[in-house]
């Protein structure tokens, strides 16, 4: 088969992961350059009507790929399928969203298929025929471009929110169906339903303003600071993981790809390095305040202002100005 | 049980990072430290130990340096240590890792059978979030990945997996299995005096470059280039004391921004 692009799409419980219109983004801009092809796999059972919905963008093909043992996702029986599908097309390039579930098996069925995996792409390059997948290193300190050193299929992921999922060009493609491959031997891991904890008591993605911390906040006392700012403010405290893993915040205030997506008026990042697993979190946010005493710090790449500097002796002056700005206005 | 525990050693999260002269590594000449989600992991597999009795083995591929966490690990607890020491496993892609350590717990080198390998879901430097998943795979080995709770039970495990946006499962498997530990799965100890003390005589094994290369392959993937990011977006950046920077702060958002 001539040279081509794989979509690996992401369904769960019947429903399609919409990051699945990213990743088809990503590959039309890559087709773009390349001249390659675009298709696009959706592994389930029964999800017809789903490969439908993807077929409504400019691809060459969607496949339903089909069997009862992709009903509930299992590494083991994604793995075993994909890799026989992917063996059979043999194409140049195989895009997955970097989501969950996509990390718990496609490292996996990278090695089954003797190739490897570049993880976490937040863009690419075309460079001279040579493609090349940027990804942050350093918790966002830098960026590197990899190259794939071995032969194709190569396989890579693409960051939630790198490409825009409305910006996939629209068409018109046909389904095809096809039984999936199936091991002898049962899936090793038995899954159990997807649940939500008890219903969060704050909604963050509600809130016009959200004041939020990292590490640098020091101590859990220090939550002061930000309450302080976020009262004047009329807005919302939250925070990055690692506060939220202390205890010092529950973890219904945790922004990033683990807890909750925002996009407020106003995002202050107080002593917030900008980690990529926080930053898909808030970087929707219409106006990002970043204060943090490492000039450094990748937040600084999204913040619309910046100040570097102590955030004990930065913030209460900020509440106060506030508090001035509220009582004049 | 028998307890695995991989863990890396990165740059201390605040040490200030330079790139070396061909902008394809960094300086090394800087702060390390362990790779926080295998802190975790490391405090799961103590815990679990406690809990139902067994061994901590904790295994690390880097340079000399490294062994400082393998150090740390034996202080708080584990019972012995593996160091694959040598400068070239700092630049090895993620299945090459997970060749290293593969073949370091196997036949010939040695006839560790573990029942539990786990390690951090990924690292502070590469970030990749591959080497568990890998390794599982190495050794034909069942794996779930992002765990926030372990319970074992007669038949195996009883895991809660973490999905994005606030969901989970539960999902049970038989062991040997590979997990990759999800930062805030429990609280960290720290060493205590007597622990450290301790940890000098526990069993600390090298492994060499020689001893594994023949396992190990071609890196597929390389680094062309690594930089600092160019940025997305203009910032205004603020200068001057915290009292003129919160004053112009908060003009900015009053006139420019019109957020408040």
């Amino acid at each position: 088969m001539a040279d081509s692009i794989l979509v690996v799409a992401e369904q769960r419980e019947g429903k399609l992961n919409r990051v699945s219109f990213e990743t088809i983004a990503a590959a039309q801009a890559i087709s773009k350059d390349t001249g390659w092809p675009v298709e696009v796999v959706l592994a389930g059972n029964g999800v017809s009507a789903l490969a439908q919905e993807l077929a409504q963008k400019a691809v060459a093909k969607v496949y339903a790929l089909e069997s009862p043992t992709l009903e509930a996702y299992t590494s083991d029986s994604y793995v075993y399928a994909l890799k026989s599908f992917i063996s059979e097309k043999q194409p140049k390039l195989v895009l997955f969203p970097h989501t969950y579930q996509v990390r718990d098996f496609a490292p996996r069925l990278a090695l089954a298929l003797d190739r490897t995996l570049i993880s976490d792409s937040i863009g690419y390059k075309h460079d001279g025929g040579k493609l090349l997948f940027t990804r942050q290193m350093f918790q966002g300190k830098f960026a590197a471009d990899v190259s794939f050193a071995g032969d194709a299929p190569w396989l890579a992921t693409i960051q939630i929110g790198t490409f825009r999922g409305d910006h996939a060009e629209a068409g018109s493609a046909l389904v095809e169906n096809v039984a999936a491959a199936v091991a002898d031997s049962p899936a090793r891991v038995t899954p159990h339903e997807v649940f939500q904890e008890a219903k969060q008591a704050v909604d963050l993605s509600q809130a016009e303003v959200i004041v939020a911390v990292g590490r640098g906040i020091k101590e859990q006392k220090n939550l002061a600071l930000a309450e302080d700012l976020a009262k004047a403010l009329g807005g919302e405290v939250a925070a990055s993981r690692p506060i939220c893993d202390n205890g010092w915040l529950p973890l219904e205030r945790q922004i990033g790809s683990s807890g909750q997506t925002v996009a407020p008026k106003l995002y202050f990042a107080l002593g917030i390095s900008g980690a990529i697993q926080h930053i898909v979190g808030m970087k929707g946010s219409r106006t990002i305040v970043a204060i943090n005493k490492d000039a450094e710090a990748p937040i600084f790449e999204i913040a619309d202002v910046g100040v570097v500097g102590n955030l004990f002796d930065v913030v209460p002056a900020v509440t106060e100005e506030i508090k001035k700005a509220r009582a004049g206005a | 049980m028998k307890i695995l525990v991989c863990i890396k050693q990165v740059p201390q999260k605040d040490a200030p990072l330079k790139l070396n002269d061909d902008s394809t590594w960094i300086r090394e000449d800087v702060s390390y430290e362990v790779n926080e989600p295998d802190a975790y992991a490391l405090e799961e597999a103590l815990r679990q130990k406690e809990k139902h009795g067994g061994e901590v083995t904790v295994i690390t591929a880097g340079p000399a340096r490294a062994s400082q966490v393998l150090r740390e690990a034996l202080a708080k607890g584990a019972d012995r240590a593996i160091h694959l020491e040598d400068d070239k496993f700092v630049r090895l892609d993620s299945a090459n890792t997970a060749r290293a350590i593969a073949a370091a717990v196997a036949p010939p080198l040695s006839d560790d059978n573990f029942d539990l390998i786990v390690t951090g879901l990924q690292s502070d430097d590469y970030g990749c979030a591959q080497t568990g998943v890998l390794l599982a795979e190495i050794l034909g080995l069942p794996h779930a990945t992002i765990i926030i709770g372990i319970e074992k039970t007669d038949g195996g495990l009883h895991l809660k997996r973490e999905l994005e946006a606030g969901h989970y499962q539960f999902i049970d498997m038989k062991m040997p299995a590979v997990l990759t530990i999800q930062s805030g799965i429990n609280k960290l100890r720290y060493a205590t005096l007597i622990g450290i003390k301790q940890a000098k005589m526990k069993p600390m094994r090298k492994v060499t470059w020689a001893e594994v290369e023949s396992k190990l392959s071609r890196n597929q993937q390389e680094i062309e280039r690594l930089y600092v990011p160019q940025k997305q977006k203009k910032t205004e950046m603020i200068q001057g004391s915290a009292g003129e920077a919160a004053r112009k702060l908060v003009e900015y958002l009053k006139n420019e921004a019109r957020v408040i």
